[in-house]
């Protein structure tokens, strides 16, 4: 019943032009940097004398290209997202949902899971382009599976947060606009309290938790922190929307 | 009774406060088609919605076929199919798009998705519309697409919230015929705003006032209110009063717009000695035909007596 639900609305998001766009131009800017990042890391290597300053393709490729889409799912995400509940709610189509047999949960779960299948066509795009160093390089696998867990990690928060906001308004303008504040707001939370080591603010960063996976790391406390994050959210969207149901 | 579909139990659901339905009771048994009438605001889509739960009943409970729908939604939620005032279409799909989707989410299994598809379309006459976007169909064939989504599983009960709001004659007496056929079967509920409609379809009416049932009966009672005794008779040389009066079983004569209207007491049929004593005395009469009440009046007459009721109750 949630795949029913997932492929529904993968089917809405290709039915329309703006699932294609988005898919597009996101692969096209990751496109650039990754020739970006073949191109200059000639340069830097061959400017590198000192052993210690030499680093791998690997790590010199996919940092600027994980490091792009972290940025750039900041803006594609709450695009994304912002339609999934608002827009049902605009168009009066949620009553198809709850009168068919099927729980809140399954549905919020099956919207999430539809938007995050979505993007997920974009962390193998990248881990695929990735790969394509191998042909003429002995690349680093391993760092290439944090960096795509951390990103998946990473997108499925902010899915989940913007599936919330989506849940709180009729337009899925102000869901949009919300969710991308709201993100903002977190990713650049550890700019400002990073500096002290002892702040808990810091801690709420999600840059600073993609930080450890984006260095080759998969730290199950920052797994925990993503999917504790995650299920805090659709927990809320649940609840939101069982209030639609009891409150009218 | 195991037949029963629908059982409401004391329905109320309260507004910050304000009811807008209070201790709604009723019962549908199978192969009945129950018409839900009532003026704006009664509380008939609230009412609807409590069945198919969208909406959580402040008290009071719903049972379809013996399943509750607040303990066990989504066993209660798979008998029923429910086409809501909005239409609620994705309009980016095409119409085949659309009803997989809805048959997918109520479970029909994988292997009969086609056939499900193919059945309702051709039950709502939409077979030369599949490979079209719901958005580009006008009004009426909207309508279908709604009705088709909410009879795609065969459910047991099938809820319409005015049904044939914006479809044209010949559409209108499409759908009558299938909620008809529906309901052999099935239970359907209706709501709408059409009094005829009513009983050109249902079996059984509630009338709804102020969240309020005001009446709850079969057609046959509505249209025994309707039709009285009474009737309308047409003369060329209109007869004074007393002369009608003499005739037996007439109680009562009024003149309208050049005719007659008499009443006659219940039991009785005058028609024969009215003729008789026409021709007799040369009134030339050119007709006489029952005088029905219009469902209008009735429904009037109901919803009015009803507020007159508490009136009283409360002075």
């Amino acid at each position: 019943m949630v795949f029913s639900i997932a492929r529904k609305e993968l089917k809405s998001m290709f039915a329309s032009p703006m699932g294609w766009i988005i898919l597009a131009v996101m692969m096209g800017i990751f496109g650039n940097y990754f020739a970006n990042g073949v191109t200059n890391y000639l340069d830097v290597a061959s400017g590198a004398i000192r052993p210690a300053e030499r680093i791998g393709l690997t790590q010199f490729v996919s940092q600027t290209v994980y490091g792009a889409a972290s940025f750039v799912m900041l803006f594609a995400v709450p695009l994304l997202s912002m339609r999934l509940i608002a827009e049902e709610r605009r168009s009066q189509t949620l009553p198809f949902l709850f009168s068919a047999p099927l729980s809140i949960t399954e549905i919020v779960l099956g919207k999430f899971s539809g938007l995050l299948g979505f993007l997920s066509i974009l962390i193998v795009y990248i881990a695929l382009t990735l790969s394509t160093l191998n042909l003429w390089s002995d690349i680093d696998f391993g760092y290439i599976i944090a960096n795509s867990v951390g990103l998946f990690l990473l997108v499925a928060s902010f899915c989940a947060l913007g599936l919330y906001f989506s849940s709180v308004t009729t337009q899925p303008i102000v869901a949009g606009i919300l969710s991308f504040v709201a993100l903002f707001v977190l990713m650049m939370l550890d700019r400002f309290f990073g500096g002290d080591p002892t702040s808990i603010i810091a801690n709420f960063s999600l840059l600073k938790h993609f930080g450890s996976f984006a260095s080759g790391l998969i730290d199950t406390a920052d797994v925990a922190f993503f999917l504790l994050f995650v299920i805090t959210f659709l927990t809320l969207t649940i609840r939101r929307l069982d209030a639609d149901r009891l409150r009218g | 009774m195991d037949n029963l579909t629908v059982e409401a139990v004391d329905l109320t659901r309260l507004y910050g406060g304000r009811a807008a339905v209070s201790d709604v009771s009723f019962h549908l048994a199978k192969g009945q088609v129950l018409g839900f009438l009532g003026p704006n605001g009664a509380g008939k889509s609230t009412t609807m919605k409590m069945l198919t739960g969208n909406l959580a009943p402040s008290a009071g409970s719903v049972k379809i076929c013996g399943v509750d729908m607040i303990e066990h939604p989504k066993e209660a939620k798979a008998l029923i199919g429910y086409l809501p005032e909005m239409r609620p279409l994705y309009k980016e799909f095409t119409v085949d798009e659309y009803l997989t989707i809805a048959a997918r989410l109520h479970r029909v299994s994988g292997k009969h998705i086609k056939k499900a598809v193919e059945i309702a379309k051709a039950r709502c006459g939409l077979s030369h519309m599949s490979k079209r976007l719901i958005e580009n169909l006008s009004n009426g064939y909207q309508q279908r697409v709604g009705i088709a989504q909410a009879i795609i599983h065969n459910p047991m009960v099938v809820i319409l919230d005015e049904p044939t709001v914006g479809l044209d004659p010949i559409q209108i007496r499409d759908i009558r015929a299938l909620i008809k056929e529906i309901g052999q079967e099935h239970s359907v509920i209706v709501s709408t705003h059409i009094l005829p409609e009513v009983e050109m379809v249902c079996d059984h009416v509630q009338i709804i006032d102020k969240g309020k049932l005001v009446f709850n009966g079969g057609i046959d009672v509505l249209k025994r209110q309707r039709i009285g005794n009474k009737l309308l008779l047409g003369f060329k040389r209109t007869p004074t009063d007393s002369a009608l009066l003499q005739i037996p079983g007439i109680t009562e004569v009024e003149q309208v717009d050049g005719m007659v209207r008499v009443r006659f007491a219940e039991g009785q049929a005058p028609h024969e000695a009215i003729v008789e004593a026409a021709v007799k005395e040369g009134w030339g009469l050119y007709q006489i035909a029952p005088d029905q009440t219009s469902l209008e009046d009735v429904f009037v007459q109901l919803t009015y007596q009803e507020a007159a009721a508490v009136e009283e109750k409360a002075a």
